[in-house]
């Protein structure tokens, strides 16, 4: 990124240690004071080498998000890592080492890295657009020393072979200019210099320009944006608010106001299932099917939420992420009236074969509160040894629960909040009811409990998806960035910068002497071949032919004295 | 033909590519064993034409590596023709399993871990058919074959997979894309990893010829002092600019590889970055190639180090496939 001041400066001391060349470019200030110190740190912040620095601090930041979980992705999985490693885990937490990538001092190193970026690009990109409205710099005196060179006589005019190098180089959209301060037409003096190639640096600065804009895309996206997690049951409806998300992220500078008022019912879930060969159980597309009005009053659509193909709704993106069973319960307490009646979303125990679990809580039951918790299995098999059921298929084709009851006080008054997937108080206010209160049911099968205290009936399955919601204001202008650094690091690397430089005098023998040059950014091309080849082709007559066209032989001439003429070429370039 | 058919028939094409490859590769041993040795001209034209970027970081110094191609005795290139025409027949064997494999389970080929690292391996091969045709770089070939037998052989012993449908996250048409410009990145940056290391070593000797040539005070062509393989290798100067060339290539692809992935993750999770270890370790990866790119357009840094940071980039690009998958639970599970 910083390479104008590490080429200029650093480009005689090719062979210096790193560290050799910060003190050479900038000498420590002695006795300066603090502007004078704060000169020089941003010196230093700007040189490529703190940028490479902090390149690798970057990656190596990186890391430990990869290896240890990460708050924001998976608080579970960190929860999980403070029970395991008591001591340990909260020092990792004071580095902020569960969330990495909002800790302070990762934000630091980035911040650091773009300032670096910005305070090396912005200027360049200052120099550039002068550089592109400048003229093309005046020729060498000996052109015959360049990379790239060839003369030739001629019985043009001088005059004619500069006018023929202006068009020909122009009409090769070249800038061209007259050297050393022709008139108009270019008339009376020597060489034309030209130039072209400017969008490879053009791209260069566009695409660290593009990564600036990048991190501000995400930092729009982070700050307006949200993200909401909804799990909903076929047959239910969802309406946007605040209240009805199961897991809600909103950005900093969120306002509720910014929900659209879209309401969304899941009519019906679909998944399919590889039902044989080596692949069996492998789920090949879900589907669910949702009907939805953007605002309360506009009319309903139906769509198909499917992976890869998310609803687009009042700004807002929903998208399918997870799904899972719902078993149908009513439970009837002691006195025989429904407590409970309503399909309640089991979490998968495991992915393959879809084993579920859940709980039931009915705090309507009189006198004592009942609770169940369930294991289903959606098709049902005992093991070789007949000893367990385990579940073979994760389609629904033989669904089977095991229930165990529990009956006492939920804790649900209590205020503190609870989780509906799991039960509180097992042993303290709330009491199994032992053997006689587990069963193994079928659906459409009633369970009595023991003692009279009631009955649950298994009514059967419903599917559940679970939705994420989401609004990111910072896509598109990430999107837009995106483009923009792939576009132009292609630039970069494709496009070059080449100098051609053509002079005409008049040679001893009154005929013309023409030679060329070329300087190349990078290893010299055909190009300038053509063009000589070109401008020949305008003036040659048989005969003239001086220097041949032996070009391997040109090459390797010019290729010996190409690093002393080359280093000179972009010390006169480079200055400041 | 039935799927089932060809199922079996890319199989035995698989099995054709593997040994197709091993033989080639032993071709290609025996061509730098005893094959021609380079010229000494060819280093110091090459050493000539360094030039310090002096506009633009990535517009980068590399003279085409069409010097590295010098003449060789005809009557010693058969180990060489032997080796090009078996890798040749290899890559349309491995080129031939995934078409049918594809066929087979009708879709693109890359939908599990076997199906996407034998599909690297491709890209490799085909990376370095590329650069050998074009830049003469047959000395790669040993290497390149070693690497491609090594993922072939991972891939067939511990990652195998029957050919079957893809999981529905996968089935988006951005597996063509995201997926095929993550191969085509891969299957570049092994290419220049293996001119990496070549170099490497080649500078490596070149120093100490360069030192015993000091003492000897008599001038030695770096060719006849040294023995072994490194004498049918380019300069060093050439092996750099070889691995710069396709890591130019490479990285671009590789940076659009990362974006058309956010873009999937966009349509299939509801957000473009949410730093999976996936994400993690393309970032690093790429972070890492960029700072070669950097440092080998900044004196001091260029030569032996930026090719160390070429190295550690390629580590974290193998790491990201191998150990992302196997150490991290991640929504890349599949790939």
């Amino acid at each position: 990124m910083n390479d104008t001041d590490s080429a200029t400066e650093i480009e005689p001391g090719v062979a210096a240690p790193p560290e050799r060349q910060a003190a050479e470019e900038t000498p420590r200030p002695k006795g300066l004071g603090p502007i004078g110190w704060l000169r020089w740190f941003w010196r230093q912040l700007t040189t490529m080498r703190t940028a490479l620095i902090l390149l690798f601090l970057v990656a190596l930041g990186a890391v430990p998000g990869s290896i240890l979980p990460q708050r924001p992705q998976a608080p579970e999985k960190v929860d999980q890592y403070f029970t395991d490693h008591a001591s340990l885990a909260p020092w990792l937490d004071r580095f902020s080492l569960f969330d990495v990538f909002g800790a302070p001092w990762f934000a630091a190193i980035y911040i650091l890295l773009f300032v670096s970026l910005a305070g090396c690009v912005i200027p360049r990109a200052f120099k550039h657009y002068r550089a592109m409205r400048a003229r093309p710099p005046a020729a060498p005196r000996n052109l015959m020393r360049l990379p790239q060179s060839e003369s030739y006589e001629t019985d043009a005019e001088p005059d004619e072979v500069l006018e023929e190098a202006r068009k020909l180089l122009r009409g090769r959209r070249f800038r061209v200019d007259v050297a050393d301060g022709a008139d108009e037409n270019g008339r009376g003096k020597s060489s034309v210099a030209a130039e072209k190639g400017y969008l490879g640096e053009t791209g260069n600065l566009v695409f660290h320009l593009a990564l600036l804009a990048l991190l501000f895309a995400l930092g729009l996206g982070s700050s307006f944006g949200y993200r909401g997690n909804v799990l909903l049951t076929e047959g239910n409806t969802f309406a946007n608010s605040l209240s009805r998300y199961d897991q809600f992220m909103p950005g900093r500078e969120f306002d509720s106001d910014d929900l659209p008022p879209f309401t969304m019912t899941l009519d019906d879930f679909r998944a399919t299932y590889e039902t044989q060969g080596a692949k069996r159980g492998q789920a090949t597309d879900y589907l669910a099917k949702v009907r939805y009005r953007e605002t309360p009053t506009s009319p309903e659509k139906s769509y198909d939420l499917k992976v890869n193909h998310p609803l687009k709704v009042g700004g807002a993106k929903v998208y399918l992420l997870n799904h899972g069973y719902s078993p149908v319960f009513t439970v009837r307490d002691a006195k025989g009236n429904v407590a409970f009646r309503d399909a309640v979303p089991f979490l998968q125990m495991e992915n393959r074969n879809q084993t579920a679990e859940g709980v039931i809580k009915v705090p309507d039951a009189e006198p004592d509160q009942l609770a169940f918790y369930a294991i289903l299995w959606p098709t049902a098999v005992a093991t070789p040894d007949q000893k367990q059921i385990v579940s073979a298929f994760p389609a629904p084709l033989n669904p089977m629960i095991t229930i165990s009851s529990f009956k006492g006080d939920l804790g649900l008054d209590s205020g503190t909040p609870q989780s509906v997937y799991k039960l509180e108080g097992i042993g303290k206010t709330l009491q199994p009811l032992g053997r006689d209160g587990q069963k193994i049911m079928k659906p459409g099968e009633t369970f009595t409990l023991p003692n009279g205290a009631g009955s649950v009936r298994f009514e059967g399955l419903r599917e559940w998806a679970s939705l994420s919601v989401n609004r990111d204001p910072g896509r598109m202008p990430a999107l837009i960035a995106a483009i923009l650094a792939i576009a132009g690091v292609v630039a970069s690397f494709m496009v070059r910068r080449r100098r051609v430089w053509v002079r005409a005098t008049a040679g001893e023998d009154g005929r013309t002497v023409v030679e060329v040059g070329g300087l190349t950014l990078g290893n010299p091309t055909s190009e300038f071949d053509d063009i000589v080849a070109a401008l020949r082709g305008e003036q040659d007559k048989p005969g003239t032919d001086k220097s041949g066209d032996d070009n391997a032989s040109t090459d390797q001439a010019a290729g010996d004295k190409a690093s002393n003429d080359q280093a000179a070429a972009s010390a006169t370039e480079s200055e400041e | 033909m039935s799927t089932a058919d060809l199922a079996e028939l890319s199989d035995k094409l698989m099995l054709s590519t593997v040994v197709l490859y091993i033989v080639a590769m032993v071709a290609y041993a025996a061509d730098l064993g005893f094959g021609p040795r380079r010229r000494a001209e060819a280093r110091t034209e090459a050493e000539a034409k360094v030039l310090v970027g002096a506009g633009g970081a990535e517009v980068a110094d590399d003279t085409p590596a069409k010097s590295a191609a010098t003449e060789e005795e005809p009557e010693s290139r058969d180990w060489g023709r032997l080796a090009v025409l078996l890798n040749v027949l290899g890559w349309g064997a491995h080129l031939g399993f995934m078409v049918t494999r594809g066929l087979a389970a009708e879709r693109w080929p890359w939908g599990n871990m076997y199906e996407f690292l034998t599909a690297i391996a491709f890209a490799a091969v085909s990376a370095y058919l590329v650069v050998m045709f074009r830049y003469k770089a047959r000395f790669l070939g040993a290497f390149v074959m070693l690497a491609a037998v090594i993922a072939l052989g991972i891939a067939n012993i511990w990652l195998y997979d029957k050919v079957g449908p893809l999981v529905p996250a996968l089935n988006s048409y951005w597996i063509a894309i995201h997926v095929s410009a993550a191969i085509i990145a891969t299957g570049a940056f092994t290419v220049a990893g293996a001119s990496t290391i070549l170099y490497l070593f080649k500078a490596r000797q070149e120093a100490r010829v360069a030192v015993a040539a000091g003492a000897d005070g008599p001038r030695l062509a770096p060719s006849d002092a040294a023995g072994g393989f490194l004498a049918r290798v380019p300069s060093a100067d050439n092996l750099d600019r070889l691995a710069l060339r396709v890591t130019m290539f490479a990285f671009p692809i590789w940076t659009a590889a990362i974006i058309m992935g956010a873009i999937w993750a966009d349509e299939a999770w509801g957000r473009y970055w949410g730093w999976d270890p996936k994400e993690i370790w393309s970032f690093i990866t790429w972070i890492a190639y960029a700072a070669y790119l950097h440092a080998r357009a900044t004196a001091g840094w260029r030569g032996r180090k930026a090719a160390i940071l070429s190295l550690v980039a390629f580590g974290c690009l193998l790491f990201n496939f191998f150990g992302v998958n196997y150490m991290f639970s991640g929504l890349h599970s599949y790939a």
